[in-house]
């Protein structure tokens, strides 16, 4: 026998609110979740694929564009070698983040709250790392040679840095995507097996049959997988707070002014689920209002993303603001211009939208009663996105086009391909979220019903308990 | 597998609830059933007691395979960088490890993932798409609403009457019997 469990059973606080509004049966959270899946294909939901299918059209022809003239169709020069392509590979994988915090800081936190919203979350955090892959793949302008990023013997007898942080991140983030399929699809081997036994026709059957892997939730099956899921979650931890730091170190360990300094890696970590709950937020609102999940994703869930957005928000405004200092504080020239350049400069503008979405939004909802209103909370989220991609921008660009030498200093502009490719991934991410929620319970059962006060094996005995006292009486 | 039996089979019990289904299990230990197996659509809490079941081996599984992953790390750089063509880069040191750790460590919990996904099919032997249980129609409730327990044949105490009897005894409802005969 162990002492140690993995099972949360954690008694809800006197006066709490449940965590799953409307008291369902176990019978009927299956069948509102399978639902969604089972029922015909929603007219609404082909036009909205058929949309951003196209965008992801967009995405692949910028591509082919850019194999085929190089990376000169992007407004990138000298002294600006990095841009959109990067600001759009860290606000993508920035993005990720929310999902793994989800599904493993707060799992080994015990926090119940998250089974309402964490196969979402992890359906989001591998669409964003899809996408975030995309721009560093192809920003090496010849991609038929970007297996030089990896450790393979080749005709050179060469192989990659190891002491670069560029080649960190390629471990870091290919990790990162790994690991977070894994732990999304063992989350989903019990809820595929449901849809194994509810199909009605033959192929579905075979399909569900073959992913679901022969599952017969049998406790001798859960005590494993119970297991197994705690470790990935354990594992997915330090994930959280090091890929982020990782894609850091691309920036802090260059010689760049505005990027050489040892506050990126936490500043980086506390931008990226900042960012990465304003995007489950944005799109937990729309979809608990289009499959009618209320109850499920309720407002107590919201409130709970918003005021770890607030904390986060906060730790970002406060990560500005020591950057200022330290530049001031270090008494080297040029950071001190580069940070009075970002705020005063040619792209003051976006210094100040960055600003304002990222530090000022997040303050509404220190008001409950803002904290508590969707359509507050929606467009706060989608500002506070902008925000985030403009923080990369502003880090990127910035330093970089006005660097050192005043001779060489350059104003970035963006050209039809830097925002046909950025509009493009934006398309892939939807399309790929729109097949998830066409295809897989979009919400995980097997957890929901394991928070269920009738899923605790005592509320019977102390039913029974309560029945035979009253016969006393 | 008792000698009784040429074919293995299984009786199934359906009971109404956790409750029900904790207290059958702690029955079914305590009369010396060792191989019976309880069926809930999500893990119960206190089942494994309750079924007199070990501590999951998966950790060791992991936390092996995560050393294993480290150290492969840890020797690909070495070899690549210091050994196999080693380069003068901002005259660093060969093998300075600092450098070395984000992909180590990378390894490390790559290797470590796969290794609880997959040492936890394996255990389970799963893929298992065939399966005596998946015989019965009432089975398919067991990832909706249904709490079984399964008794297998090749349980020591295993036999079919009386096994039966003890389960109808315990609570258990729509009892069958499922035979393996294909």
């Amino acid at each position: 026998m162990s002492d140690v469990t993995t099972k949360d059973t954690a008694p809800l606080h006197h006066g709490e609110e449940p965590l799953i509004a409307g008291n369902p049966s176990f019978g009927e959270v299956t069948d509102k979740i399978s639902r969604i899946v089972e029922r015909k294909t929603p007219r609404v939901w082909l036009l909205a694929l058929l949309l951003t299918g196209s965008l992801t059209l967009v995405l692949l022809g910028s591509i082919g564009k850019l194999v085929w003239e190089g990376i000169g169709i992007w407004g990138l020069k000298v002294p600006v070698g990095w841009a959109w392509d990067i600001t759009n590979f860290v606000f993508w994988v920035g993005i990720g983040h929310a999902g793994t915090l989800i599904s493993a800081i707060l799992f080994l936190m015990r926090q119940r709250w998250r089974t309402s919203i964490n196969r979402f979350a992890e359906a989001m955090t591998l669409f964003a790392v899809i996408c975030a892959l995309i721009f560093p793949g192809i920003h090496v302008g010849r991609i038929w040679i970007a297996y030089y990023m990896f450790p393979l013997p080749n005709q050179m007898g060469m192989w990659p840095n190891f002491r670069s942080p560029l080649l960190w991140d390629v471990f870091a983030v290919g990790t990162y995507f790994t690991a977070s399929l894994l732990f999304w699809y063992t989350g989903l081997i019990p809820d595929l097996a449901t849809l194994r036994d509810r199909a009605k026709n033959k192929i579905r059957k075979i399909i569900f049959g073959i992913l679901a892997l022969g599952w017969r939730g049998g406790n001798r099956q859960w005590k494993h997988y119970e297991l197994a899921y705690l470790i990935l979650a354990g594992i997915s931890t330090p994930l959280v707070l090091s890929v982020h730091s990782v894609v850091s170190t691309d920036f802090a360990v260059s010689i760049i002014p505005g990027w050489h300094t040892t506050i990126f890696p936490p500043y980086f970590v506390a931008g990226a689920i900042f960012s990465g709950f304003a995007m489950v937020m944005t799109l937990s609102i729309i979809a608990r209002k289009v499959f009618g999940l209320e109850n499920y994703i309720t407002v107590n869930h919201l409130e709970k993303m918003n005021k770890i957005m607030l904390l986060t928000g906060m730790m970002v405004g406060y990560a500005y603001s020591i950057e200022f200092f330290m530049a001031w504080y270090s008494g080297n020239q040029y950071e001190i211009f580069t940070f009075i350049n970002r705020a005063t400069g040619p792209y003051a503008w976006a210094y100040w939208t960055m600003i304002t979405c990222n530090v000022i939004v997040p303050q509404i909802f220190w008001v409950k009663k803002w904290r508590r209103s969707l359509p507050v909370m929606f467009v706060a989220s989608i500002l506070i996105n902008i925000g985030m991609w403009f923080e990369r921008f502003v880090i990127i660009v910035t330093s970089l086009s006005r660097d050192f030498l005043p001779s060489s200093w350059d104003y970035f502009r963006p050209t039809f391909w830097d925002i046909s490719t950025f509009v493009g991934s934006f398309g892939l991410f939807l399309s790929l979220f729109l097949l998830f929620v066409r295809y897989l319970p979009i919400i995980s059962m097997a957890e929901v019903k394991g928070v269920l006060p009738q899923a605790d094996p005592h509320f019977y005995a102390h039913k029974s308990h309560k029945a035979s006292e009253e016969e006393n009486k | 597998m008792s000698r009784l039996y040429d074919k293995p089979e299984v009786i199934l019990a359906e009971f109404v609830n956790p409750g029900a289904l904790l207290k059958a299990a702690e029955q079914l230990r305590d009369a010396g059933y060792k191989k019976f197996d309880s069926h809930s659509p999500f893990p119960i809490h206190g089942m494994d007691d309750a079924m007199g079941l070990q501590r999951s081996p998966i950790g060791w599984i992991a936390g092996l395979l995560a050393l294993l992953g480290c150290s492969a790390g840890l020797a690909l750089q070495w070899w690549t960088m210091a050994v196999d063509y080693p380069l003068v880069i901002s005259g660093k040191p060969y093998f300075a490890f600092q450098a070395y750790v984000p992909v180590t460590f990378a390894l490390g919990v790559i290797s470590a993932a796969f290794a609880s996904l997959f040492g936890m099919l394996i255990i389970n032997r799963l893929p298992q798409l065939h399966h005596p249980l998946f015989r019965s129609d009432n089975f398919a409730k067991v990832t909706d609403e249904g709490f079984f327990i399964s008794v297998p044949s090749e349980d020591a105490k295993y036999e079919r009457s009386k096994t039966r009897a003890f389960l109808e005894t315990l609570g258990g409802k729509n009892i069958e019997v499922l035979r393996d005969d294909d």
